[in-house]
């Protein structure tokens, strides 16, 4: 079982990329489990979503205390929420931000973690640019896919399209193939993670 | 077909493949999303005929699902925690007519304090309402065992509520089995009623009845409940047969054959428990889990068989009847009256708080040991209620419970005043 712990604020698109990360990977024949961590939302609140992905049946329905991988959707968290709590000692962090996880203050994590598997990205940079709009849920989870290689980015195309028909589709699905092809050259490269 | 979605989703296209011709609904978390894409349905036209009335409140929403029903209607409803306490009157009135409404119950605690989180303490309020309850371990249960609750319903003419974990299950995206219309029809018949409003042949449904028949109108509620006894596991056969998956049912047996141990649960949790159960059988433990899927009406004899040889039953469950205890607990001892294995009442998961497989792994190490309290509180705070005792004892104005605590756990900043 591979476990995803996603953390931003309300009105990011949390939620939903559990969801499009649940999808992508059904479309790719495994079982996964998407949910949300029940808040009362409110725009701008710290919001958690969770999905988990396997190659059976998932029956377990507790939150995600211990992810192999957490995405943060929001930097400005990064520092009020203990986002990195429980995390597996082999862990991938994916982190919404033009900086460095040098720059971001999060230094130590490099010595703790695969730094191969620390990834910076500026997703939402990347929805302003294809998307004309600020919202990073979907290109994070493009970018996810390249990270972390379990699931593919045809899939996560597909499972953009399913959430967001029409424009908002192909905005989203550019954006999260940029975001793959990013992250793919940022591991080639991991000097610059 | 195999989607991926969201339970309230899979849950609307149940339902709307059980052809309602009237949806009335008041929305409230966390059954809010079903209504929405029903009333969806209903505005494009992928449900029709069908009628879908937005009341002022939950008691409208089960009174026009009486009046719908009685006109013949094959009708749906869905509610939540105190939406269900608004309808209570009106929940009586329909199984006491006889009416066969479904409902589905998106389980959420009850206030005070207000909380929108998960458990079974609406459901279990209404348990002796005469509404028969299903209980869904999983996404695709909840879907299957709408098609199954119209037949049963309908069949013994008694409304039914299928109860399912709110947010747990009716937010989780998981893979469903959504079937075709065919096969529903094939599976449905019609609603052919029982009882009808026509002003052709004008009849009257609820007069007043005196001591000389209420007391058997009374009695035939019990006596058609019974009757399920026998139709759900029927109907279950004939789903399995029809759709090729186990769903429903009296209560489902996992890994109980030589258990010792046997853990006893209703709905979303039972997936947990499984993990667990299935973890500790690697260790040797001779484990096994029994989930009770038909809680009204009671399926004693089937409990006692399933329980009867075990040493210990340890019940986990998302409600209790304050002054008393567990409330399946209590159930779970009347199917074992006279002997049989000791049983451990373990009150889990209170508005929302996660049952997690680190806590039922301790919990039941302890009563492997046999060192568990007859009632125990799985996680509960001691520290948290100790101090607001104490603060009773010291202070006449103490100040309100929750608020209190709040602050004692750092949530709510603000001093008393």
């Amino acid at each position: 079982m591979f476990q995803v712990r996603i953390h931003g604020r309300g009105g990011q698109g949390v939620v939903t990329a559990a969801e499009i990360l649940s999808i992508a990977a059904f479309i790719d024949g495994r079982h996964a489990q998407a949910f949300p961590s029940f808040g009362s939302e409110r725009t701008g609140a710290p919001v958690v979503a969770f999905c988990r992905i396997d190659d059976k049946e998932i029956r377990v329905r507790e939150p995600i205390s211990e992810p192999d991988a957490l995405i943060v959707q929001d930097p400005t968290l990064l520092h009020q929420v203990d986002l990195f709590n429980g995390l597996a000692p082999d862990a991938y962090i994916l982190i919404n931000s033009a900086r460095t996880f040098d720059e971001l203050g999060l230094g130590e994590l490099c010595d703790r973690f695969p730094r191969e598997r620390l990834i910076a990205l500026p997703a939402t940079d990347l929805a302003r640019e294809h998307l004309g709009r600020p919202i990073p849920n979907a290109v994070l989870v493009g970018g996810f896919a390249a990270m972390s290689g379990r699931i593919s980015l045809e899939s996560v195309a597909k499972a953009i399209r399913e959430k967001f028909p029409g424009k908002l589709g192909d905005g989203n699905i550019a954006a999260a193939t940029a975001a793959f092809e990013l992250v793919q050259r940022q591991i080639q490269e991991p000097t610059h993670a | 077909m195999l989607e991926q979605k969201e339970g309230s989703q899979a849950v609307a296209d149940a339902v709307a493949l059980c052809r309602p011709e009237v949806v009335c609904a008041y929305p409230i978390s966390p059954q809010t999303h079903i209504v929405e894409a029903l009333s969806d349905k209903v505005r494009t036209g992928e449900l029709a005929p069908c009628e879908y009335v937005s009341v002022e409140s939950e008691f409208a929403a089960m009174s026009v699902a009486i009046g719908a029903s009685a006109a013949g209607a094959r009708t749906y409803t869905a509610t939540a925690s105190q939406g269900l306490l608004y309808m209570c009157e009106a929940l009586y009135n329909a199984s006491g007519l006889g009416l066969p409404v479904v409902m589905t119950l998106a389980n959420r605690a009850i206030g005070a304090p207000i909380n929108i989180w998960n458990d079974h303490s609406d459901s279990m309020s209404q348990r002796d309402s005469g509404w028969i309850q299903l209980y869904a371990e999983t996404n695709q249960e909840a879907l299957d065992l709408h098609i199954q609750a119209y037949r049963l319903a309908e069949e013994l003419s008694l409304p039914v509520m299928v109860c399912m974990d709110g947010f747990i299950l009716t937010h989780a995206y998981e893979r469903v089995d959504v079937p075709t219309q065919d096969q529903v029809d094939a599976f449905l018949p019609s609603y052919s009623p029982r009882q009808m409003l026509d002003p052709g042949d004008p009849v009257t449904i609820g007069a007043m009845v005196g001591p000389e028949a209420f007391f058997e109108v009374r009695y035939l509620m019990h006596a058609k409940q019974m009757l399920a006894l026998d139709l759900v596991p029927e109907i279950a056969a004939d789903f399995k047969d029809a759709f090729g998956r186990d769903s429903g049912g009296l209560l489902r047996t996992y890994r109980t054959e030589d258990a010792e141990t046997v853990v006893v649960a209703l709905g979303s949790v039972l997936g947990t428990i499984e993990d667990v159960v299935d973890e500790l059988r690697e260790q040797g433990v001779k484990i096994g889990v029994v989930g009770i899927k038909c809680f009204r009406p009671y399926p004693l004899d089937e409990v006692r068989d399933a329980l009867g040889h075990a040493r210990r039953v340890v019940v986990v469950e998302k409600s209790f009847a304050v002054g008393v205890g567990g409330i399946v607990g209590q159930n779970v001892r009347l199917a074992l009256s006279g002997g049989g294995p000791t049983v451990y009442d373990v009150v889990a998961g209170l508005g929302g708080r996660p049952i997690t497989k680190r806590s039922l792994h301790a919990l039941l190490a302890d009563a492997l040991a046999d060192r568990l309290e007859r009632q125990t509180f799985l996680d509960l705070k001691a520290d948290i209620v100790e101090r607001e005792v104490q603060r009773l004892q010291e202070n006449r104005l103490s100040g309100p419970h929750a608020e209190n605590m709040l602050r004692d756990l750092g949530i709510v900043a603000a001093r008393p005043h």
